[in-house]
Parts: C-alpha cells; sequence; structure tokens
C-alpha cells in the first residue's frame, strides 16, 4: 500500500502526458479529418486524388516511424525544422489520425442516399445547409461506433511517444519498474488506461443512446 | 379558379433533350402547363416520364431545350445549339416555385414529422418557428396526420411518409406541384389515402403535374393526360378523349395493357 502511494503520483503525471497528446490529437485530428473527407468526397478530382495519396501514404506507413520522421527527420529535409518532442508528436498524432477519421466519415458521407441530397434541393437547401442540417447528423450516427474504436485506440497508441523521450503513462511506468525491479507499476497503468476507456466508452454508448431516438 | 395579373403559362418547355450516356431518354419534348392544370403523365417504365420531372426542377440538366417557370427562363439553347442554365442563384430561386413529391418519400429520418415540415421554410426562408408552426400544423392536419407530429418517419406507415412528405414540400408554398409516382412504393391498400391527398390539392387548384400508373386516377383527376413513350409525348389531350379514343396505337396498347 505504502509502495502504491510512492508510485501513484509519477503514474499520473504520465498520465496527464498521456491525456494532453490525447486530447489535443483529438480536437485537431477530428475536423481535419472531416475537411479531408469533405474533399474526399467533392467533385474536385485533383485535390481528391491528393487526399487520397495523403490518406494511403498516412495509412500506408507505421505510426512510430512517421513520429521518428517528423521529429528526427524533417531536420535533414531543405529548409529543415527542428521540432520539440511534444508538437512533433502532436503533429505526428494528428495527421495519422486524421487520414483515419477521414476515411471513416467519408464512408458514412457516401451511405446517406441520394434522395436525402433531392429532398433537400427541392426544398431549396444549398449544398452547405444539405451537409449541415440532414447529411452530417444522420452520418454521425452511422459513424459514432467506429470513430468510438479509433478513439480508443488513439488513448492507448499515444504510449508510442516514449521514442521521443516523452514521459507517457506507460514510459514512467517501465522506468520505475526497471528501477525497483518489480513488474507492479505495470498493472497500475494498465488500471489507469482501463479506467479512461471505460469512460470514454461510458460516453459513446450514451451518444449512441441519444441517438438511437430514430431509426432509418 | 383563381385569375392571375401574371398570363404567362406556369411551365413552358421547349424541345427539351436530355441523354443520359449514349441513351437519349428525351427526344424533344414540349409541354405548356397552365395555372391550375392537373397534368397527368403515363406511359411505360423508362419513356422518360419521371427523368421529364427532374429535368424541370433541376435535379437533372438537359441537353438542348429552353425551360421557363412562371415566365423566368431556367435554361436556354442558343442558336449554336449551347445551352445555357441561369445563374445558380436565379436557378435556386426558379426552382424553389415547384414543390417535389418522390417515389420512396425521402422524409429526413433524424427529423420529427414536424420537424421535417419545419425545416425548409426556416433554414432557407429564414422564417422563426413561431411563424411557420401554425402554418405547418396546419398542413399536417390537412393531410390528417396532426397527431403523428413528434414522431419520426420510421414509425409511419407508407402512407402516412408520403402525406407528410407532401405536406413537407406544401410548407414551402409552391406555386407547382411535382410528384413522381408517388404511390408506387406503397402497398396497395395505402394507395387511396395518398391519392386522396393529391385529388384534393387539385380540387383546390394546385398545378400540378403527376407521374402516375394510377390510370383511374389520371382519368379522374387530371385536365390533361400526357401519354410518353420512348421518351416522347406521343399523345397529349383531355383524360375524357385520352382514355376513351387514344389517336395513337403506342397508346391503344399500352391503355389496353393497363387496364
Amino acid at each position: 500500500m505504502d509502495y502504491l502511494l510512492q508510485i501513484i503520483g509519477p503514474l499520473l503525471e504520465g498520465t496527464a502526458v498521456t491525456l494532453k497528446v490525447f486530447f489535443i490529437t483529438l480536437v485537431l485530428a477530428l475536423p481535419l479529418g472531416l475537411m479531408l473527407a469533405m474533399v474526399r468526397v467533392s467533385r474536385y478530382r485533383i485535390a481528391s486524388g491528393v487526399v487520397n495519396g495523403y490518406i494511403w501514404l498516412m495509412r500506408g506507413t507505421p505510426l512510430l516511424l512517421q513520429l521518428l520522421f517528423i521529429y528526427f527527420g524533417l531536420v535533414h529535409m531543405p529548409g529543415g525544422i527542428t521540432l520539440a518532442a511534444f508538437p512533433a508528436a502532436i503533429i505526428a498524432f494528428t495527421l495519422n489520425y486524421a487520414a483515419y477519421f477521414a476515411e471513416i466519415f467519408r464512408g458514412g458521407i457516401q451511405s446517406i442516399d441520394r434522395g436525402q441530397y433531392e429532398a433537400a434541393k427541392v426544398l431549396g437547401l444549398s449544398y452547405g445547409q444539405t451537409m449541415r442540417r440532414i447529411v452530417m447528423p444522420q452520418v454521425v450516427k452511422r459513424i459514432l461506433p467506429p470513430v468510438s474504436n479509433e478513439i480508443i485506440t488513439l488513448v492507448k497508441d499515444t504510449a508510442l511517444i516514449y521514442v521521443l523521450a516523452m514521459n507517457d503513462l506507460l514510459r514512467v511506468a517501465r522506468g520505475i519498474s526497471n528501477r525497483d525491479f518489480t513488474t507492479f507499476p505495470y498493472l497500475g497503468a494498465a488500471v489507469i488506461y482501463l479506467a479512461m476507456i471505460l469512460v470514454l466508452t461510458i460516453i459513446f454508448q450514451r451518444m449512441e443512446k441519444r441517438y438511437a431516438v430514430y431509426d432509418e | 379558379m383563381p385569375s392571375t395579373m401574371n398570363d404567362a403559362p406556369m411551365i413552358v418547355a421547349r424541345d427539351i433533350h436530355k441523354r443520359f450516356g449514349t441513351l437519349e431518354v428525351l427526344k424533344g419534348i414540349s409541354l405548356e402547363v397552365k395555372k391550375g392544370d392537373v397534368i397527368a403523365i403515363i406511359g411505360p417504365s423508362g419513356s422518360g416520364k419521371s427523368t421529364l420531372l427532374r429535368c424541370l426542377n433541376h435535379l437533372e440538366t438537359i441537353d438542348r431545350g429552353r425551360i421557363e417557370i412562371e415566365g423566368e427562363t431556367l435554361v436556354s439553347t442558343d442558336a449554336d445549339d449551347v445551352c445555357r442554365y441561369a445563374p445558380d442563384a436565379t436557378v435556386q430561386r426558379i426552382c424553389r416555385k415547384m414543390g417535389m413529391v418522390f417515389q420512396l418519400f425521402n422524409l429526413f429520418p433524424h427529423l420529427t414529422v414536424m420537424q421535417n415540415l419545419i425545416e425548409a421554410p426556416i433554414t432557407v426562408k429564414g422564417m422563426n418557428r413561431e411563424m411557420v408552426l401554425p402554418k405547418a400544423e396546419a398542413l399536417l392536419r390537412k393531410v390528417g396526420l396532426f397527431e403523428k407530429r413528434d414522431s419520426y418517419p420510421s414509425r409511419l406507415s407508407g402512407g402516412q411518409k408520403q402525406r407528410v412528405a407532401i405536406a413537407r414540400a406544401l410548407a414551402m408554398e409552391p406555386d407547382i406541384m411535382l410528384f413522381d409516382e408517388p404511390t408506387s412504393a406503397l402497398d396497395p391498400e395505402l394507395i387511396g389515402e395518398v391519392l386522396r391527398t393529391i385529388r384534393q390539392l387539385a380540387e383546390e387548384h394546385m398545378t400540378m403535374l403527376v407521374v402516375t400508373h394510377e390510370m383511374a386516377f389520371a382519368r379522374e383527376v387530371s385536365t390533361q393526360t400526357i401519354f410518353m413513350d420512348e421518351g416522347e409525348i406521343v399523345e397529349a389531350r383531355s383524360p375524357a378523349e385520352l382514355f376513351a379514343n387514344p389517336q395513337h396505337q403506342r397508346t391503344r396498347a399500352f391503355l389496353e395493357h393497363m387496364l
């Protein structure tokens, strides 16, 4: 018990780092993903193709590699820049997750029946109004399950920032474990991860319930 | 019938051509719709009836010809055979004079019946809720669905959905109503209630174009019946004449097959 009290402080500090990366990534990647999806479904062929290539790149290489490249690799590019660990992590996670979100949004948008667009159009709604008022509310209901999945994965993916020597929850746990020759800190980390994901799961279930008021 | 200051026909279509790829679905359609006309468009599947309707309100674009709505040009074709639409804002404004009812209803599933009705008046016309609600309630009473105002569309029968769709279109106060096979997706026992609603509109002298497979309805309600086949208007006459004494072999064959 004393030992637990001793390590809980550092573990919670690690949790704070994990949550910070998680929230900032989420807040940036969701809208970026939505924008990418809108371009992807637009009639602008070239822009849509560029986004398609971008998504391939982001899904086609390991997130770990992207993280390392943005932190260590950008320096060697022409006009190279050096980034601190934290912004490098945020950029890598945002770019990567936006690609996955974009594909989920695209699937959701394309699953909406053409008749919805036509009904909106004959009622005089503009394309923007149709997307905002008619299409996106229905898309949200359909994509909630895959988006929840992705967001839950993000919580755990943040552990990758250890390669940038950032002290997230898992790295802190490993440090203590190595120092004290015990696996107990890993157990503590696991409980904290589970708690975070339980909270997210409850939030998503509530949201799904709210959208369950109508069937399609 | 209310008299109008403006004597321009509600719809004038001249020599409309429309192709999908190599398939020519409309081969030079012309028609004129006057205020209070109820035009029934009949004909075999694939004859271009629905496409014609969809061209009138810009759900499809035409390749050649001219369309005027209440004297305003939606699209025209110049001497060099170049087909030009009015600017987007004008097209939107002109098309707002027409309401449309679809075969598959296309109600918004995430909105209640009442929300379906007031969405466009609020979003498009910028009306406030307090102004729209009484009108929407009156429309729901008119189609006999006031008690369903807070239901979601998935809770309604097909016939109820279509009556909501009609009320939703009317909520935008269109001058013309376009019906694209409004009863084709309905179980036989639900067709009557929708046709009654449309008939009621006809009695109020709403200008309407109705694409339909309901021959009895076309015969009783329309002021003019158009028979289309293979992208052409074969006959356009009063229903009494067209049904009793079709002039063309194709019309006769179709009617014999349908009746």
